[in-house]
């Protein structure tokens, strides 16, 4: 392939107007993304940033249009594979690979698919893709199947599969939501690369730190409408929360003291071979008790044996002063607790079931008549009651939960375990995959709970999360618990240093 | 606007609608054949349909609960041709035919009991093993067959006493016992399966049984109850059975088995679990029946009428699939 010139924009896009029934998904838009630029494209759920990927990859028309040009040529009607082949490419959240298949099958896939079936040469492939993943700096096992490997691993196939297409634009669809923040950091190497090397970048991304970190220029979208495009340099994530969502998001430490609260939960000495050892954690009733580290270091396992679903090998654990020894998680709910997974997807709801029905499974025995049957009326007030009291918007109680966004199927992960009346709340990782705005809700609702004397372990990878809504700081590393911060004494810079040293 | 699409979403979701077009699809066909013969909507028909289904039909019932639960039950005819077994021998063991009702009552609780742990065993396997429902269940077919073969050198047991007619091919007030029999069960498993707790977790375990155990739900002990009750009626099926042809033998009724499985996917059970209810699935069955019943009716070969079965249940999976859905949107070029 013989260079091509050097464009000044990979993309641009005048006045972009595309709508679904009654919703304008995009009004008059527009959007430049120069070439070999890393850019942000910022909004909230729902405000015409996947339609407008989809309108530059041609998988939308839009009604209308002044102009859409890729690298400088003007084209009016796209395909999708018309628009792979002028080097776009689109990397979505769920990736797009196929979990059976090696890596090097997955990242040379578009090469192996011809329109008239031919041969493969796996030594010819296998070459390729080793090929591409030096270009990016990185080693992997080339015949592992994609599904052993981790997911920020499986990301970089999904890149080394655009390359392989010779992309020169590609799209990242919150490419950082599953990861850690030392993955996280390896992944936003790959993207300099990548634009030093003349491939433009369009990052999509709820983690504010992150956009602003990694582009140089990023674009808000707000309600189909552009809200305008700025330089990073100089903007603060306050200033981008408020630009996407129209209002202030306030994020300040909010620790407090609680001197006279009893204790609600105390693990004494807790140890799990190969996990995590001698912790010691006291959690107060109505206090926020932050955990942080990095992946690895034991954080959801610890939450798992606090939750009776893995035992420790040693150590006691009290709750509200009593001995508690949970055998398995429907007994540690018995005895109050509650726990929000890391894993909404194929761990905290039932996706193909419905909004109610997700709402009330923690609950049945509430619903059920001296008959044993469940009565209809008892569940439709308790949905309605929590769907209320948690603002999720709805479209009906019995559509599957899978039709609400992030944010929402957070709300109503939360409601199930607030209808149990826990006395201990534990949310590991609670704000994946979950826009700015959804997340000052949910943590506007964490801290009425603990308001009203819940206890909460807030487990999070993001150092701004634990320091804005925590009270006291646990930092977790190699399985211990190995110092405690006051988010009032310590920068969130500081703690950063302290955890990814 | 909205108030509109969420109405047309609520047709479209729900079982309503689904149910209007299985009945819509049962009108038609009710039609055709009494147009095509005369003796269709006549009381003998209709009697006979009514004492043919039930059989069919509870045996659907036994394989419906196990799908939802996100497996399968193969054993279910096996499991009810032991269970006919237990309750012959019982009757023998009291002098055949001239047995008591008390030895009839104790064989048909002995049949239950049978039924029920063959059902539990799967169960237990499934759940606590983590063993492919198929899997599981093909064993166990397989060793019942093994077992009820071995045990009657392929014979088969019958002379049962007289009263037993009364359940295979009695009436009261016009209506066959049969279906009466499958009338109240039938309303007894649509309970289960939506009202009570069980049922709900057995829809939540059929989606995702990782996440229902997270949410505190006993998933595992849900299986076992779920294979149990299945293997409950199965036995309630081996019972018919005997008393309605009068005989017991082992791989008798083996040709329901896949019709089972039929009737349920006809009836909108999702194959990977999780959703699906027992009224659909009724309809299913009467369409089946009324298919079979009207094609002999009027003439037909009874094989062609099983080919019309596989026929038919390819069309209704073409006509719901997402693809034809996608073709209606570019005919009425609703740009989406």
């Amino acid at each position: 392939m013989t260079t091509a010139p050097a464009e000044r924009f990979a993309l641009r896009l005048h006045k972009v107007s595309k709508a679904f029934g009654g919703v304008q998904a995009l009004n008059a838009v527009d959007f430049e993304v120069r070439a070999g630029e890393v850019h942000c494209l910022a909004g909230e759920n729902g405000c015409g940033k996947s339609t407008l990927i989809k309108v530059v990859t041609g998988v939308h028309r839009p009604e209308s249009a002044d102009l859409i040009e890729l690298f400088g040529q003007p084209v009016d009607r796209i395909t999708p594979v018309q628009a792979r082949e002028m080097g776009v490419s689109v990397i979505w959240q769920d990736l797009a690979l196929f979990p059976h298949m090696s890596v090097a099958e997955n990242i040379a896939f578009d090469d192996l698919v011809g329109l008239r079936p031919r041969s493969v040469r796996y030594g010819q492939m296998k070459a390729r893709a080793a090929e591409v993943l030096d270009r990016l700096g990185v080693r992997m096992d080339l015949a592992a199947p994609l599904h052993s490997l981790p997911i920020a691993q499986r990301q970089v196939v999904a890149i080394a599969r655009a390359l392989m297409n010779d992309a020169r634009l590609i799209f990242m669809d919150e490419p950082t939501a599953s990861l850690t923040q030392s993955e996280t950091d390896r992944l936003l190497d790959i993207v300099r690369k990548l634009s030093a090397e003349g491939v433009a970048i369009v990052f999509v991304s709820h983690r504010l730190a992150e956009v602003l970190e990694i582009a140089e220029r990023v674009t808000v979208v707000r309600d189909g409408n552009l809200v305008g495009v700025y330089p990073t340099q100089g903007m603060t994530q306050a200033r981008l929360g408020e630009l996407m969502t129209g209002h202030l998001i306030e994020n300040q430490v909010s620790a407090r003291d609680l001197p006279d609260a009893p204790v609600a939960f105390q693990a004494k000495g807790l140890s799990r071979h190969g996990e995590f050892s001698d912790i010691n954690l006291t959690i107060k009733a109505g206090e926020v008790v932050g955990l942080t580290g990095l992946i690895g270091a034991g954080r959801t396992e610890l939450a798992h044996v606090m939750m009776g679903m893995r035992r420790a090998d040693s150590g006691q654990m009290t709750l509200n002063g009593a001995t508690y020894r949970p055998t398995s998680a429907r007994a540690a709910i018995e005895q109050g607790m509650a726990y929000v997974s890391e894993d909404r997807l194929s761990l905290g709801l039932l996706q193909k079931q419905s909004i109610a029905d997700n709402t009330v499974i923690s609950v049945l025995r509430k619903l059920t008549t001296a008959a044993g049957l469940i009565s209809e009326t008892r569940k439709a007030d308790l949905v309605a009651h929590w769907i209320k009291q948690m603002g999720v918007k709805i479209g009906l109680p019995q559509d599957a939960i899978s039709t609400l966004s992030g944010g929402n199927q957070q709300k109503v992960v939360l409601a199930k375990w607030l209808a149990t009346a826990p006395r201990l709340l534990i949310l590991d990782s609670p704000t994946v995959g979950v826009d700015v705005g959804a997340r000052a809700g949910i943590f506007r609702i964490v801290r009425q709970l603990a308001e009203d004397g819940l206890a909460i372990l807030l487990i999070s990878d993001e150092v701004t999360e634990v320091m804005h809504h925590a009270d006291r700081i646990m930092h977790m590393a190699d399985g211990r618990i190995v110092q405690e911060y006051d988010p009032r004494r310590i920068t969130v810079p500081q703690l950063e240093e302290r955890i990814y040293a | 606007m909205t108030a509109l699409t969420k109405h047309m979403a609520r047709l479209k979701s729900g079982p309503a609608g689904e149910n209007t077009g299985l009945l819509l699809m049962l009108a038609v066909l009710v039609m055709a054949f009494s147009l095509a013969s005369p003796r269709f909507l006549t009381g003998a028909n209709l009697g006979s349909m009514g004492f043919q289904m039930p059989l069919l039909g509870l045996l659907t019932l036994a394989m419906l609960a196990p799908i939802i639960s996100g497996g399968l039950n193969l054993a279910i005819v096996y499991t009810a041709n032991i269970c006919g077994l237990t309750l012959a021998w019982t009757l023998m063991q009291f002098g055949g035919a001239e047995a008591g009702i008390g030895a009839f009552l104790l064989g048909g609780a002995l049949a239950v009991i049978v039924g029920v742990i063959a059902g539990a065993i799967m169960g237990a396997v499934i759940a606590y093993v983590g063993a492919h429902p198929i899997l599981v269940s093909l064993a166990m077919m397989i060793f019942l067959r093994g077992l009820g073969e071995f045990l009657t050198r392929g014979g088969d047991i019958s002379g049962f006493p007289e009263y037993m007619r009364v359940l295979g091919h009695g009436t009261v007030a016009g209506v066959p016992v049969p279906l009466i029999l499958f009338a109240v069960i039938a309303f007894g498993w649509h309970v289960l399966l939506r009202r009570t707790p069980h049922g709900f977790s057995v829809y939540m375990t059929g989606s995702n049984l990782k996440a229902t155990e997270y949410a505190g739900l006993n998933a595992k002990r849900t299986l076992v109850l779920i294979y149990a009750l299945s293997g409950l009626l199965c036995a309630i099926a081996g019972i018919l059975m005997a008393a309605r042809f009068n005989s017991v033998r082992v791989g008798h009724g083996e040709a329901m088995l896949l019709i089972t499985v039929l009737a349920c996917f006809l009836g909108g059970i999702d194959p990977f679990g999780g959703h699906g209810r027992v009224f659909p699935v009724i309809i299913a069955l009467v369409i089946l029946q009324v298919l079979s019943s009207g094609l002999n009716l009027i003439g037909a070969n009874q094989h062609l009428a099983t080919a019309v079965w596989g026929l038919f249940l390819i069309a209704v999976m073409v006509l719901r699939s997402d693809q034809l859905r996608l073709l209606g949107k570019l005919f009425f070029r609703k740009d989406n």
